[in-house]
């Protein structure tokens, strides 16, 4: 009896994470698996897009400190990662996101108030989906990876070039709804692109707890997919490599999983207690790695950025920070009957019968 | 509309798909009537889908090739292709996450679960995101997925194919949730879920998928939230659902041997609920029992229990009975005749109403 042994297709991604500009903001010599970096004109728009972004996570932390908002897990630190992946998207490619993500969702767009409507406590994902292309944001670890899969088939049934990117974290990559995603979308070749941003922590479980694999990006060889390891704090690796996958995607090539380390700088949400699982040491030792000082130093540089340049951008953050506060200080309206408007397309009875109910309870507390 | 009760082919799951083999190749759209399974109604819904509607897709474990390992989607990927019907990686989970992306994406899936206890692993997708995403949307996202699950017991199943998993889904705001009982409603109510834009939990009794019926295909019963009046009575109401049907109307035949004036209702929707046909029924007979296979504590003949009493309490002579399984996990093949409610366990438990009030 003789088995057949495959002769080609499997390689592990190789050990050392692919980065272009290192923590002192100057050129690697990491191999890059053939990636190039961006130009100084895209780098320097992310690194404005970086900066806005931390400006953003800082301003709403502190709101939900004050109470404005119910929770809110900030990215701050793993800008690069949210930045670079985001911005590589087609406007017809789709994003599913996690509650991590509002960064993303300020890249792609979505207006303040909208992007926050959740953690406000509203009930609803506070922007159309299909206005933006990105799907409500994930709670339930790991789910919207499949969301993400199946969307891309369907693109790909229809004959349309969209493909899809999704986020998870190295928590969710433990769930087995990730591995359903991986798998589904190798074997049917789907234009999807999983971004693994691995932060160290699920919320105060370590990484080594997490997986017993060598690195995250390891498992792609198991489902039959490339897997790359970018050092996710530097954006040019990450907006590189997700460009490559995406283009990958596109021409029918299949699924790619990228692992971008980083690092969660804020606590989990505003109500978690970092010190309980981490020293201070650690974080301070995570700074030296930080996405914007080093991107700052490699455009100042080249040239690309001076004194004018970053002090412009900095002025336009304090302006969204001040448009963030604004939007936290109005109050969202909420109609207590829309708890039953859109239940199901097909009208219901029984639930006309529980909104007189509360019609007539709110009647008798005289509201309008 | 012809039911033939009397099949006993539903005790051999073997001998069964060569009849249901027979009646696939068979195709009778638009002709005369004829014999028609429950599975081949079925087939032939989803065959009418496909051709109907390019965004229906199906897909799933052995779907494809197969047909299902109850047939139910013989031949429809040689007719339609495997980018229309195809088998999926093994994995519930991932076929109705990928089926919520692929509805985002405009497209309408139909996706199968083998057996009924094996939706349990795609409960998070369907409960946190298929029932929801049309609420956290604004309505904005609305997925018209059909979930077909084939369930319920007396098909000699060894463990985990046997479950009557309905309370799961009737209690989660967001899904419809509908059984047939016969070919003809598998018919017509599988078209009415596929062309839904709410997302259907269509559950597919096993012990009737032999059941015969003539007919004439395509055929369009009641819509898909009404209940059905399917033998009138003065006595008392019998309350069943999928495979409980056959045992609702076996009763009401022996309860007019003993002088009772049983009236059966299909429930066919559990989710919504039909109030109006069932609690006008109720209150004429002024007496009710609810049938199903799935135990009874928090089963769904306790939510019918209980609403049919607040709404008809005055018109009631007596409490509203609940006629199911044991509180056990569902029995073994050689148990499962002393767990499921049979004609006797209905009658007695009719006569243990106090007649007099
Ligand atoms: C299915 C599920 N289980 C548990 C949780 C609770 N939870 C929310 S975030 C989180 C940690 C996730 O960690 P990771 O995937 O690494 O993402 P990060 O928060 O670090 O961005 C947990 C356990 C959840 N949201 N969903
Ligand atoms: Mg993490």
């Amino acid at each position: 009896m003789t088995i057949d042994v495959p002769t080609t297709g499997r390689s592990l991604p190789q050990l050392q994470p692919i980065s272009f500009i290192g923590a002192d903001g100057r050129l690697t010599d990491t191999p890059t698996e053939g990636l190039r970096i961006p130009s100084d004109r895209t780098l320097t728009g992310l690194y404005r897009q970086m900066v806005l972004v931390r400006r953003f996570e800082a301003q709403v932390t502190h709101l939900t400190r004050q109470g404005r908002l119910a929770t809110y897990p900030s990215a701050a630190g793993q800008e690069a990662a949210e930045v670079g992946a985001t911005t590589a998207l087609a406007p017809g490619d789709w994003l599913f996101p996690t509650y991590r993500d509002s960064a993303a969702l300020l890249t792609r767009g979505v207006p303040v108030p909208e992007i926050l409507a959740a953690f406000r406590g509203d009930w609803h994902c506070g922007f159309d989906p299909h206005e933006y292309h990105i799907s409500p944001a994930a709670t339930p670890l790991a789910t919207q990876t499949l969301h993400a899969t199946g969307f891309a088939m369907a693109a790909k049934l229809k004959g349309t070039d969209a493909a899809t990117l999704t986020f998870l974290g190295d928590g969710a990559s433990s769930e087995g709804d990730a591995h359903e995603a991986l798998n589904f979308a190798s074997v049917w070749q789907t234009p999807t692109v999983f971004v693994l941003q691995n932060n160290q922590y699920a919320i105060s479980t370590p990484l080594r707890e997490q997986t017993n694999a060598t690195m995250l990006a390891d498992r792609a060889a198991g489902y039959g997919m490339p897997g790359l390891r970018v050092d996710g704090n530097d954006v040019a690796a990450v907006f590189a490599a997700v460009t490559a996958a995406l283009e990958r995607g596109r021409n029918g090539d299949g699924p790619t999983l990228i692992e971008a380390l980083t690092y969660r700088m804020e606590s989990h949400t505003n109500s978690d207690d970092p010190t309980k699982y981490r020293d201070a040491e650690e974080v301070e030792h995570w700074k030296q790695f930080d996405p914007i000082d080093r991107l700052e130093k490699y455009l100042r540089q080249t040239g690309a950025l001076d004194d004018a340049g970053v002090d412009e951008i900095a002025e336009a953050a304090e302006t969204l920070a001040a448009s963030v506060r604004d939007a936290m200080n109005t109050e969202a309206e909420i109609d207590p009957r829309e708890l039953f408007a859109h239940v199901y397309a097909r009208p219901r009875t029984a639930l006309a019968e529980q909104q007189q109910v509360l019609e007539a309870e709110l009647a008798a507390a005289g509201h309008a | 509309m012809s039911v033939e009760t009397g099949t006993d082919s539903t005790t051999d799951p073997t001998a069964v798909n060569d009849e249901t083999a027979t009646a696939a190749s068979a195709s009778n759209v638009g002709s005369a009537p004829s014999s028609v399974t429950m599975t081949k109604a079925l087939n032939q819904a989803l065959r009418d889908s496909l051709a109907a509607d390019d965004t229906v897709l199906i897909f799933g474990e052995d779907v494809g090739r197969l047909g299902g390992v109850f047939r139910v989607t013989e031949g429809l990927r040689a007719e339609f292709g495997s980018n229309r019907v195809w088998d999926s990686p093994l994995a519930e989970s991932g076929i109705i996450g990928t089926a919520i992306g692929m509805a985002m994406n405009g497209m309408r899936p139909v996706v199968e679960m083998q057996f009924d206890a094996y939706a349990y692993p795609a409960f998070e997708q369907i409960v946190s995101h298929v029932a929801k995403m049309r609420n956290r949307t604004k309505g904005k996202v609305s997925l018209p997925i059909t979930i077909r699950i084939p369930y319920a017991g007396d098909i000699g199943g060894v463990e985990h194919h046997s479950d009557s998993s309905e309370a799961y889904w009737t209690s989660t705001p967001g899904l419809t949730v509908v059984t047939p009982s016969n070919p003809a409603d598998a018919y017509s109510l599988l078209r009415e879920s596929i062309a839904s834009d709410d997302p259907v939990v269509f559950m597919e009794p096993k012990p009737r998928y032999w059941m015969k019926e003539t007919l004439s295909l395509p055929v369009t019963t009641a819509a898909m939230d009404r209940a059905q009046v399917l033998r009138e009575g003065t006595d008392v109401t019998l309350l069943a659902y999928g495979p409980t049907v056959r045992t609702a109307l076996d009763s009401a035949e022996a309860g007019a041997e003993h002088g009772l004036s049983v009236e059966v209702i299909d429930l066919r929707t559990l989710s919504p609920f039909d109030d109006e046909t069932v609690s006008a029924s109720v209150r004429k007979t002024s007496r009710a029992a609810v049938i199903h296979e799935a135990a009874q504590f928090g089963g769904y003949g306790a939510e019918v229990a209980a609403r049919l009493t607040e709404r008809n309490f005055t018109h009631l002579s007596a409490p509203i009975l609940r006629i199911a399984g044991f509180d056990v996990p569902y029995p073994s093949p050689k148990m499962e005749e002393y767990y499921l409610p049979t004609v006797e366990r209905v009658l007695d438990a009719l006569e243990s109403w106090d007649w007099e009030l």
